[in-house]
């Protein structure tokens, strides 16, 4: 492999994108046979609390009505302070996570500096676009983006539609098969200003009655110890919460007063 | 129309050679130096923003002395052939050896062909994942030379001097401290003591996540240097 080099006009300056076009010839994208199983990842919702936002997502994939796995991540560090959530098909949205954190590091490294929280929000919007063709074609990935501002000192949540439009929510947002019911419950229990404990527990608990009402979401398996993904994204960055922590929340739900 | 007259091929390897070293002699050096945890990595460099010692990849870094805008090119370069490789195999995949050999490609071509060498001389290291036995420093020269160093390297262009105070002040198994202070006190001489301000320093760690690539600077930087006028 030789080192890449380009003319003025043609190069692609920070973008990985670009730099992928340049380098190798686009993918074609075939007709979609109907009947073509395409494996589904649904239910990832995020919140904002005190000191940042907390994202979280179910473990299930399925495929038509089966269930593909069980214990697939969906929500993922974009870098050290945003994270990005996937729902729809799961094979274009796991690459697109991939070249998305890609893109931001290779920004950082080839500009010196990191992107604005504003700036990463943008380029995912252009990365959903760019998937409008193989969105027709119903292979449509929806992201939630959500960050802690460090100009603003602030956790700031951010959805997508498959156009690749932007739209900025104050408080929560969701997506994916699973995010109506799991929206209702993170709606009702929310408030300004949120402990992490309560926020954490508040989706642990959407994510839990998504399941109970939509089959594509998979909910907390005690048995085989599988728990929701929940980030935390602070001023001390992304981290990932601990299942013991989770198991605890499920296991207070569970206690709870039942609801049908 | 007139004829060129001949000029022996000798000569003109020769005028090449000469100009770019001239022209690395003209900016101030940068040293590479293994320590128990990593590699750490100095430079003179009195600008906080225009770099001079660059993150390459997760456990890559590079240097550059020399003309600016032509360091920086190849580090853009570098940058981008690594992370085109990491995406099209695995970040496993990427290694320091093949990047060497890349710029040491480049820079052999220019050399060669073009009517202007490039004034330039740049180091490539990666810390090895488990110990310091896979540590691996290349320095690759303006004419696309590579030498495999394996213990400290020096480029730009007072290299012999700092590379004799370098090697009598190197210890196997140093740790940060004890690098910085040789790594500086090797830059700064006898005569003169480097502060922070006049600085650029990074080391690969291998002890980090991930990313092995972190500048030391400010409070930090100032902690590791030498006090006083003694210099190691």
């Amino acid at each position: 492999m030789t080192l890449p080099s380009f003319s003025g006009s043609d190069d692609p300056g920070p973008s990985f994108a670009d730099l992928l076009k340049r380098t190798r010839p686009a993918d074609a994208l075939p007709d979609r046979p109907h009947d073509l199983a395409i494996m589904h990842g649904t239910t990832v919702l995020g919140v904002r609390y005190a000191d940042g936002v907390v994202m979280a997502g179910d473990r299930r994939v399925t495929s038509g009505n089966l269930i593909a796995h069980k214990t697939t991540e969906k929500v993922f560090p974009a870098d050290r302070f945003s994270g990005v959530a996937i729902a729809g098909a799961a094979g274009p949205a796991i690459e697109m996570v991939k070249l998305f954190q890609l893109q931001l590091e290779h920004y950082e490294k080839v500009e010196g500096v990191v992107l604005s929280l504003e700036g990463k929000a943008n380029q995912l919007g252009q990365m959903v676009r760019s998937n409008l063709p193989a969105a027709m074609q119903g292979l449509a990935v929806v992201p939630l983006f959500a960050g802690f501002d460090q100009r603003r000192q602030q956790g700031r949540l951010f959805e997508y539609d498959v156009t690749g439009g932007r739209y900025e929510e104050q408080e929560h947002v969701a997506s994916g098969s699973g995010s109506l019911h799991a929206g209702t419950v993170v709606k009702l229990g929310f408030r300004d200003g949120l402990t992490r404990g309560e926020a954490i527990h508040l989706v642990v608990h959407a994510l839990y009655r998504a399941a109970e009402e939509d089959s594509a979401t998979g909910g907390p398996d005690l048995i085989r110890g599988i728990f929701p993904v929940v980030a935390t994204i602070s001023a001390k960055g992304y981290e990932r919460v601990d299942d013991t922590e989770l198991r605890a929340s499920v296991e207070a739900i569970i206690a709870g007063p039942v609801q049908s | 129309m007139t004829m060129p007259f001949y000029v022996a091929p000798e000569q003109v390897m020769k005028d090449r050679a000469d100009y770019a070293r001239k022209g690395i002699a003209r900016g101030r050096s940068a040293v590479a130096v293994l320590y128990t945890d990593g590699i750490l990595i100095a430079a003179e460099n009195s600008s906080a923003t225009l770099h001079k010692v660059s993150e390459i990849y997760d456990r890559i870094a590079f240097a550059g002395v020399g003309k600016y805008n032509e360091f920086d090119q190849l580090r853009i370069a570098g940058v981008r052939h690594a992370d085109l490789k990491g995406y099209q195999y695995s970040r496993e995949d990427v290694d320091a050896r093949s990047l060497a050999n890349a710029y040491a490609q480049m820079l052999g071509q220019i050399f060669t062909h073009e009517m202007k060498p490039m004034e330039v001389e740049v180091l490539v290291a990666e810390v090895g994942l488990l110990d310091s036995s896979q540590d691996q420093v290349f320095h690759i020269l303006y004419d696309g030379s590579v030498v495999d160093e394996d213990t400290y390297s020096v480029i730009g262009g007072d290299a012999e001097a700092i590379g004799a105070r370098l090697e009598a002040a190197f210890q196997p198994g140093m740790d940060l401290g004890g690098a910085t202070a040789a790594a500086v006190g090797a830059l700064a001489g006898p005569d003169r003591t480097l502060t922070a301000a006049d600085l650029e320093v990074a080391v690969l760690c291998r002890t980090s996540d991930r990313r092995a690539f972190r500048r030391v600077e400010g409070d930090e930087l100032t902690a590791l240097l030498p006090t006083g006028s003694s210099t190691a």
